[in-house]
This record gives C-alpha cells, sequence and structure tokens, in this order.
C-alpha cells in the first residue's frame, strides 16, 4: 500500500510541476497577480509531495519491503541501516527520484529565500525550474518506476546492493554531485528568464551568482569524493580515469567554473552578458548530457546503469527540447543584449575572459575526447578509445597558460592595466617561484622530471602572486595585519579559491610524476624494501562482516626501524553476490600515501599483494576542499545579506 | 548587416548542438552496441598457426584449411553460455550445407568432445586452441565469435555474440552470399 | 505466499554487467619478474595503456577479466623479449584495432580533438580583440535606446524623490 501512496504523491508532484509551469506564465501573460504568486506555493507543494514520495522509497528499504522490485535487486536484509538508506540512490531509478527531489529541493528554496527579488522574475524562474521538473517526473514515471511491485511472487531476500556502492564515500558523493548537477538548473531557470524577459543586467547576474556558487561547491565537492572514493575503494591506486561518467561530470564542472567567474565580470562590470548566459545554459545542459551518456549505454564505461534504449530516447528527446529550445532562444533573444562597460586589451576584463576562454578550451577537449568514439564509428572510422595518455598531454599543455594567466590575473586592474607597472614585482614573484620550485624539488622528488618542474612552478607561480595580491590589497589603505582582517569575504574567496586550485596541481604533478607501484609476492613473515620504507607481512585474521567474510591481511611498515604503521588490508567476499572485493589499507600522510591492496592467494601460500607509494595524493582532495570552502565564503559575503538595494531599474 | 552577423555568430552553438546530437541520436536508434568492435582482420588473411584436432590431438592443421571454398569460423567453449544457445542455430545452418570450422578456444578437451557428442556437432572441422594462441592472434574478446571466410581464405566479416535466426537473416547472410 | 524465486529481471544483461563489475571490483595483482627497472616500468605504461576490450572501460592493469589477464601475459612476454613500446602497442592493435589503445591514433577524426580547440581559442581571441576595438570607436557606450531609459529613470526616481520631500514636509 505504501508503495502505491509514494507513487501517488509522485504523480501528484508531477501535476504540480506541471501547474508551476503553466500557471505563472499564464498570469504573466493576462496580468493575473494571483496566478504569478501562486508559482511560490505551487513550487514548495511540489517539493512536499516529492519529499513524501523519497521518503516513502527510503522506509521501504529500511523495512526491507522485498515485493518492490527495485528494493529486492538492490537491498538485502543483512545489508547494515545505513546502507539501506543509501541504496535508495544506488540504482538507476532512486537515482533518478533522489534527482527530481533536489530539484524540487532548489526550486522550493529559490521560492523561499528570494524574498527581495521581484515576484515576477521569481515566477519566471520557477515556472522554467517547473518545466525541468516536469520533464523528470515524466521520465521517472513512465520509464523507471522506483515503487513498482515484483507481485504475486516476490523473493524472500534481496539481491543486495552492489558491494562497490558499500561504503561511506558512496553514501555522500551522489547526493552531493546530484546537488551540483541539479544545482546548475537554478542559473539555467534564471538565464533563461532574463532571455525570456529580454532584459539581461548587472541585477540578472547578482541574483544567479550565489546560487550558482552553492551548485558549484557541490559540484566541487561530489567530484573529489567520487576521486577519493575511487582511490581508496577500488584498488587500482589512481585517482581520475577520464572514463566517459567522471567526463560528464567534469564537464558542467569547468563550465560552472567559466560562469562562476564570468558572472562577476557581469555583475560588475556588466560586460560579457551574453557569453555569461551561454555558459549559464551549457552548465546546466552539460549536467543533462552526463545524465544521457550514463543512462542511455550509448557510451562504454565502468559506471554504467543498467542501460535501456527507451530511456535513452526518453533523455534524448528531452536533451532536445531542453538545450536545442535554451539555444533558440538564445540565438533570438541575446543579440538584444548590450554590453556598456570598455575596457582595454590589458584589464582585469580581459584576463577573466581569457581564463574562460582556455576553460572552455579545456571542456572541447574533454567533450570531443568523450563523444567522438560515437562518431568516429558512426562514420565508419571504426572503434577508437580516447583515455588518459591522450587527456593528461592536452591538460599539461593547456594548464600551462591558465596557470599563468589565473597568477596574474587578480593583480591586474579593471578596465586598463599599465604593463610597465606590474613587469617588476612579476619579475621578482616569478623569480620566487622558482626558487621554491628548486626548494621543494630539492626535498621532496626522487629524480627530476621536465613535467614535474613545470607543474610545481605553476603551483608556486599561483601561490606567490596570490600571496603578493593579498599583501597589495591589505596594504592598500591600511597596516597588514588590519588591511587582512578588513578583507571582504569575497576577496577571501578569491584567494582561497586559486590558492586551492595551486594545491591541486602540486598535488597532481607529484603524483603523476613520482608515484611507485610494484606487485610483489609477499609470505607471511617475509618483507619487502620499497622507498625508503620496510614492509613486513605480519599475519593473516579472518573477518567476518554482516554480509561478507574475507581475509585481513596485517602489514607493518617500518623506516629506519621506526614503525611508522600497521596496515591492515582486506581481501572480502560478499556472500549474496559471491563478489570478491578488495578494501585497500592506506596510511595517509600530508606528503606522501603509502597504500597495500591484497591480491589473490597463490599456489604456495604466499600473496600476491600490491603496495604503492603515491607523494602528495592528499593535495589532490584538499585543493577541491579549499576551493569548496572558497565557496562558502562568497555566498557569505556581506553583500549578498544586506537589504536589497534598488536592483532593477 | 553587423546585427545579422551578430545572430549568426549566436546561433552557432545551436548549430554545433544539432550536430552533436545527431551523432548521439544514430548510435540509439540503430541499437549499436558500443561493445562490438569491427574485427582488424577484416580484409586480411586468416593468421597462421598450428592446432590440434579437437578429437585427435595427433591430427595437425594449418591455415591451409580455410582455403577453397567459402565459410564460417566459430570460436566457442564449454565455458560461455551464450554459445550453448547459439550451438542448436549452427546445427541448422550445418545441415543446410553450411561450411562451418569451429574453433574450441581455452577449454578442457573432454568438455568439449562431450558438449559435442550431447548436443551433435556441427563443425567439418575442429580445432583446439587450449591456450588461446589462434584466439588471441584473431583478436578474440569473448566467445562466441563469428567469422565469414572466403575461399581465398581471407576474413571478410566479424559477427559477436551468437549467431541466431534473425541476425543471420538481416546481417551475416546478405554478407555471407556476396563473398565468393 | 512466500517463495524462494530466482527474480525474472535477472536478465542476462544484468548479469554481464555485474561480472564486469566484479572485475572492477578488485584490481588485478601480478607477481611478474623483470630484468631490470626499466622493464617493469614499461610494463606499466604499456598495461595502463592499453585498454580491455571485453570490459567496461578499463585498462589491462585494472581488470581481472580473463582477456586482460591474457593481454598482461602476452604483453609481458612481448617486453621480456626486450619489444619496444611501439612495437607492443602495434602487435596488439593488429590484432584488436585502434579500440585497444587509449592514446587513439591521428585519423581524420581524431584530429579535430587537437585542432578543435586550437579553432575555439583562435577564434575566441579574435573576438575579443575586435570588440575592445570597437569600443575604442564608439563615444558614447550607452546606446540611444538605453540612455533613454536611464533618463526616464532618473527623472522617475527624482519625482518620486521630490515627492518624497514634499510629503516629509507635509
Amino acid at each position: 500500500m505504501l508503495a502505491e501512496m509514494g507513487q501517488f504523491a509522485l504523480a501528484i508532484a508531477c501535476m504540480l510541476a506541471f501547474l508551476q509551469t503553466v500557471y505563472p506564465f499564464y498570469g504573466i501573460y493576462t496580468r493575473q497577480q494571483s496566478a504569478i504568486e501562486s508559482a511560490k506555493i505551487l513550487t514548495v507543494l511540489q517539493f512536499l509531495f516529492v519529499l513524501l514520495s523519497f521518503l516513502i522509497l527510503s522506509y521501504l528499504f529500511l523495512i526491507n519491503d522485498f515485493t518492490v522490485a527495485y528494493i529486492a535487486t538492490n537491498s538485502n536484509s543483512a545489508l547494515p541501516w545505513y546502507y539501506r538508506l543509501s541504496a535508495v540512490w544506488g540504482a538507476h531509478e532512486g537515482s533518478l527520484l533522489l534527482w527530481v527531489f533536489l530539484l524540487s529541493f532548489w526550486s522550493a528554496a529559490v521560492a523561499l529565500l528570494s524574498k527581495r527579488l521581484p515576484i515576477e522574475s521569481v515566477a519566471r524562474v520557477l515556472a522554467v525550474l517547473g518545466l525541468l521538473s516536469l520533464g523528470f517526473y515524466l521520465f521517472v514515471l513512465l520509464t523507471s518506476n522506483p515503487f513498482s511491485r515484483t507481485l504475486p511472487y516476490f523473493p524472500v531476500d534481496g539481491r543486495d546492493l552492489n558491494p562497490l556502492l558499500q561504503d561511506i564515500g558512496l553514501i555522500i558523493h551522489p547526493p552531493m554531485l546530484y546537488m551540483g548537477y541539479v544545482g546548475f538548473s537554478v542559473a539555467f531557470a534564471f538565464a533563461i528568464a532574463a532571455l525570456l524577459e529580454g532584459r539581461l543586467d548587472s541585477a540578472w547576474a547578482k541574483w544567479s551568482r550565489p546560487w550558482t556558487m552553492a551548485a558549484w561547491i557541490f559540484l566541487t565537492l561530489g567530484i573529489s569524493l567520487g576521486s577519493w572514493w575511487a582511490y581508496s575503494e577500488l584498488g587500482w591506486g589512481g585517482w581520475w580515469f577520464w572514463d566517459p561518467v567522471e567526463n560528464a561530470s567534469l564537464m558542467p564542472w569547468i563550465a560552472g567554473t567559466a560562469l562562476i567567474h564570468s558572472l562577476a565580470v557581469s555583475e560588475k562590470r556588466g560586460v560579457f552578458k551574453s557569453w555569461t548566459v551561454l555558459l549559464a545554459i551549457s552548465a546546466f545542459s552539460l549536467s543533462l548530457l552526463g545524465t544521457f551518456l550514463v543512462r542511455s549505454g550509448v557510451l562504454v564505461s565502468v559506471h554504467a546503469f543498467a542501460s535501456d534504449p527507451a530511456r535513452g530516447l526518453f533523455i534524448l528527446g528531452f536533451l532536445i527540447l531542453v538545450i536545442g529550445g535554451s539555444l533558440l532562444l538564445y540565438a533570438v533573444q541575446a543579440s538584444k543584449v548590450k554590453s556598456r562597460g570598455r575596457f582595454e586589451l590589458f584589464s582585469r576584463e580581459s584576463m577573466l575572459l581569457t581564463n574562460n576562454i582556455l576553460l572552455i578550451a579545456a571542456l572541447i577537449v574533454v567533450l570531443l575526447g568523450t563523444l567522438l568514439p560515437l562518431v568516429h564509428k558512426e562514420i565508419g572510422l571504426g572503434s577508437i578509445s580516447i583515455g588518459e595518455p591522450f587527456f593528461n598531454r592536452i591538460f599539461s599543455v593547456l594548464i600551462v597558460p591558465f596557470s599563468l594567466f589565473l597568477g596574474v590575473g587578480p593583480l591586474v586592474r579593471w578596465k586598463r592595466q599599465s604593463l610597465s607597472e606590474l613587469s617588476k614585482p612579476l619579475g621578482s614573484l616569478l623569480i620566487l617561484s622558482v626558487v621554491l620550485t628548486v626548494l621543494f624539488l630539492v626535498s621532496f622528488a626522487s629524480h627530476f622530471t621536465w613535467l614535474a618542474l613545470l607543474g610545481i612552478f605553476l603551483g608556486f607561480w599561483m601561490l606567490c602572486t596570490n600571496c603578493y595580491e593579498l599583501y597589495l590589497r591589505a596594504t592598500h589603505r591600511f597596516s597588514l595585519l588590519k588591511g587582512l582582517i578588513k578583507l571582504s569575504n569575497s576577496h577571501w574567496a578569491m584567494s582561497l579559491g586559486h590558492a586551492g586550485f595551486a594545491v591541486l596541481v602540486i598535488g597532481i604533478t607529484m603524483t603523476q610524476n613520482y608515484s611507485i607501484e610494484r606487485d610483489v609476492k609477499l609470505a607471511i613473515g617475509e618483507s619487502i624494501a620499497f622507498e625508503h620504507y620496510d614492509f613486513h607481512f605480519d599475519g593473516l585474521q579472518s573477518v567476518q562482516g554482516a554480509n561478507y567474510t574475507g581475509n585481513m591481511g596485517i602489514f607493518s611498515v617500518r623506516k629506519d626501524n621506526h614503525l611508522i604503521a600497521t596496515l591492515k588490508a582486506e581481501k572480502r567476499i560478499y556472500t549474496v553476490q559471491r563478489m570478491p572485493m578488495t578494501e585497500a589499507a592506506i596510511d595517509a600522510g600530508f606528503t606522501r600515501d603509502l597504500y597495500i591492496a591484497m591480491g589473490e592467494v597463490l599456489p604456495d601460500g604466499a600473496w600476491a599483494v600490491r603496495i604503492y607509494y603515491k607523494p602528495f595524493i592528499r593535495w589532490i582532495w584538499f585543493g577541491p576542499l579549499l576551493m569548496a570552502l572558497a565557496g562558502v565564503l562568497m555566498i557569505l559575503d556581506r553583500r549578498y545579506r544586506t537589504k536589497p538595494l534598488q536592483e532593477r531599474f | 548587416m553587423a546585427n545579422t552577423r551578430k545572430k549568426l555568430f549566436l546561433s552557432a552553438p545551436l548549430v554545433i548542438f544539432v550536430i552533436g546530437i545527431y551523432f548521439l541520436a544514430a548510435p540509439l536508434f540503430k541499437g549499436t552496441d558500443p561493445r562490438k568492435l569491427d574485427s582488424a582482420l577484416v580484409g586480411q588473411r586468416v593468421p597462421s598457426f598450428t592446432l590440434q584436432d579437437l578429437y585427435n590431438h595427433e591430427k595437425q592443421y594449418d591455415a591451409a584449411i580455410f582455403k577453397g571454398q567459402k565459410m564460417l569460423l566459430n570460436v566457442w567453449a564449454t565455458w560461455c553460455p551464450t554459445c550453448y544457445a547459439e550451438h542448436h542455430f549452427l546445427n541448422e545452418l550445418a545441415e543446410q550445407g553450411v561450411y562451418i570450422i569451429g574453433m574450441n578456444y581455452k577449454d578442457e578437451r573432454s568438455k568439449a568432445i562431450k558438449w559435442l557428442t550431447d548436443l551433435q556437432d556441427p563443425y567439418q572441422i575442429s580445432l583446439f586452441d587450449k591456450n588461446g594462441m589462434l584466439g588471441l592472434d584473431l583478436g578474440v574478446y569473448g566467445a562466441p565469435e563469428t567469422y565469414l571466410i572466403d575461399s581465398k581464405g581471407i576474413i571478410r566479416y566479424r559477427h559477436v555474440g551468437d549467431l541466431n535466426k534473425n541476425n543471420w537473416q538481416d546481417t551475416v547472410l546478405p554478407r555471407f552470399n556476396e563473398m565468393e | 505466499m512466500r517463495l524462494n524465486l530466482q527474480p525474472i529481471y535477472l536478465t542476462p544483461l544484468v548479469v554481464s554487467l555485474f561480472f564486469c563489475f566484479s572485475s572492477l571490483a578488485y584490481s588485478a595483482i601480478d607477481t611478474f619478474e623483470f630484468d631490470n627497472v626499466a622493464q617493469e616500468q614499461l610494463f606499466y605504461d604499456l598495461s595502463k595503456q592499453l585498454r580491455c576490450p571485453k570490459c567496461q572501460n578499463q585498462n589491462i592493469a585494472d581488470s581481472n577479466a580473463q582477456l586482460a589477464k591474457d593481454l598482461r601475459n602476452k604483453t609481458y612476454e612481448l617486453v621480456r623479449q626486450g619489444k619496444s613500446e611501439q612495437q607492443v602497442i602495434d602487435y596488439m592493435v593488429a590484432r584488436f584495432g585502434n579500440f585497444v589503445r587509449y592514446d587513439p591514433p591521428m585519423t581524420p577524426a581524431t584530429i579535430f580533438l587537437w585542432i578543435g580547440p586550437l579553432i575555439f581559442i583562435l577564434l575566441a581571441f579574435y573576438f575579443l580583440l575586435s570588440q575592445i576595438k570597437t569600443q575604442k570607436k564608439q563615444n558614447d557606450p550607452l546606446d540611444e535606446q538605453e540612455s533613454a531609459r536611464l533618463q526616464k529613470m532618473l527623472a522617475k526616481k527624482v519625482g518620486s524623490d521630490k515627492k518624497r520631500r514634499e510629503e516629509n514636509k507635509q
């Protein structure tokens, strides 16, 4: 009965979404204030119904109702309760429900938090969001209903959640990622509403900025969580594989990054507005494209959902409607946008646009690299694979101008900057960065490579210029300390965000250039010397989990006869799906990770063991964490909290 | 004038999108499976090899067996459930007079012989590729696979997955008839 | 009535998916012995840039599928024979096609991977430069329509301010 109620709630939410799309537009067209104002109420109601539906599904998972097909395939009574809860979004149907749930969550947030905005603009935005929700509700209800039953014959127990997904990282990763994907719908809706209204001004940029930032924060965290999970869970020691699904999350992120920068220019200086709108459309469109790629099965990916052509066709139709429609609207309406600000070639505006251009070039690389295999096969040139070697090569080219400009950009004034004024400090900063790079490499690198030199230099270049900019800004009017305290949140956000990126670049450079991996054969009691460390295989224990059994290898790691860590790596068999899993053991550190994964037991009783030494790999996740924090600071900036100015004119 | 140019410029994203969507839609409508690969050996001779007969380990074959008439080379194994599903149709084809050479791939001899005795043997010749040597040279990436080989011993097409009435009629037979 | 039935939706597709996932679940770990460090490094590099044709999207180093194992063994054998990186890749491509390498060859289509972004960067900079140039030519950055609107707004604001002042007076 409960499952039917869940489905019914979903159907009501779908109808409310329909009303939310139609009614406000009708109100605006016929100038009926009540219809316009209904947008907010409809949005909140819609949210409540989908919340109900989501809670019902979660509850059904908790009570192990295996008469529901989705639960029978993705849960098991032996599964711990928290994994039963996270199993709600463990496969296609539930993850789509999560998607619509979050979409209406964002819509409701817009409805409730935009009291300062003119009601008519909010109504337009909510109507666009309603249209998006409507599409996804129909998708869930028509092709992927999580509430459908297995009656009259239902299994005694479920087929269990894929063991890969039984991890704390996978509890939080999808909701974070979806919050990001879906969050861009707000920026999208603001852009479409502005285009429909034919009025793109600084106020529009100002309104959409915190929303875009919020979505970007979630996406940043979601992607880095996914990367961290893959690293710690899969036993392959990597952190990014350039898999189509990973690329699908990277593309909206890049577009979103370009968007938050472009919005800043549009808000402050009123230029690049049509470019900003295009980015706002792109960020969400790329999220949709990602959904299509993951769920249609047109590409081969490790993360594939069980794909179904009917689902593929539905999303494709939706894609054409939403993206095609908005690009058409853009082509017609954006030509009316006039940009008013003037700036010279060497100015903050140009610098920001340059970085935008480089970001979009990177986006094009990822997009082409992901989709070209499809085209290649389609035009009869045969199947190809585009993977790590290609992406790494082209990204190590693109990162160079990007990082250099990123360092200079914040030092450059709006409108106009004389080159001679900056050349001297930049020269000194260059020398400082080179010195720091050499010092860094001498202390942490085992050998010299040009790529490492370049990468570390770029990292320090961004850090040095960043500190110099802070110093300049702080001492502009006050003493250094007082000046630093007086700096606005958004200024700190910029600095912190850029520092986070520098940390990321340093982490990537060190990990990619100086990682060491060895596959060895170790019997109990044996040791192996590895990169200044001595790994000793102490013994083996058997482990018994709620839904798995396994072996745990215990290794002690010594350096100069000092015990550094005791690592416990597991090899598990999940009982329901008979699936073997590796639980790698990691000794995480600020400058390096030591990583052990157990392979199989060999005929002579020894074990195949993989050992990694991963220098600075934590920085790869620490950097994005800083960037996300920077985003939070940005949203907390006074500007977005004070009483509204007369924004609309 | 400037405005038209601007409009053209602003329609560029739409145009790119339309082109892109074609390539997303095409595989969906055609039902192309991205995991099915064309053989790299199409247009080339069957690689040279020496393999034992499945039934008689003293009897050896080489690439010469692929000459003289057009034929199918079917790669199969007893550990492959799809091969089981396909086997009945291969029997039918053999009854229709299609010349089929079987290659038992990475398998156990006794199991394979039992399989053929139980299920009927559609193969004119049965090769036994225990270590997957010919399989590797052919680029076999999963059983069952069926190669179309013409009378000169040149590979013309590879079908991945099970052969059945539908795909035989639709895709394989026309190609088979086309060959010399 | 509770029956212990295998769910009917347990289609072969799902099974094959799980099969491939299971090969994802733990990386393959072999214990090959090498003559020297360079050889070992070459083997690792190769096994990371060769794709397992059978799997979802994994290189032969990470996959535990039987075919990936075979290809690893073959790569090991070729590396031990002293074959160069290119020779091993050519060997694999000759058998499995270009799909097997993660580094795509130059074809009329893959060339766009490189020139696509390049064209975009050039076009965008051309656009930026021309925008700056036309800006310099224009005298008034506000066009007539917009300045008219601005005038109107200012007038309104002045008007309403006046009104307010008058109200205050009263």
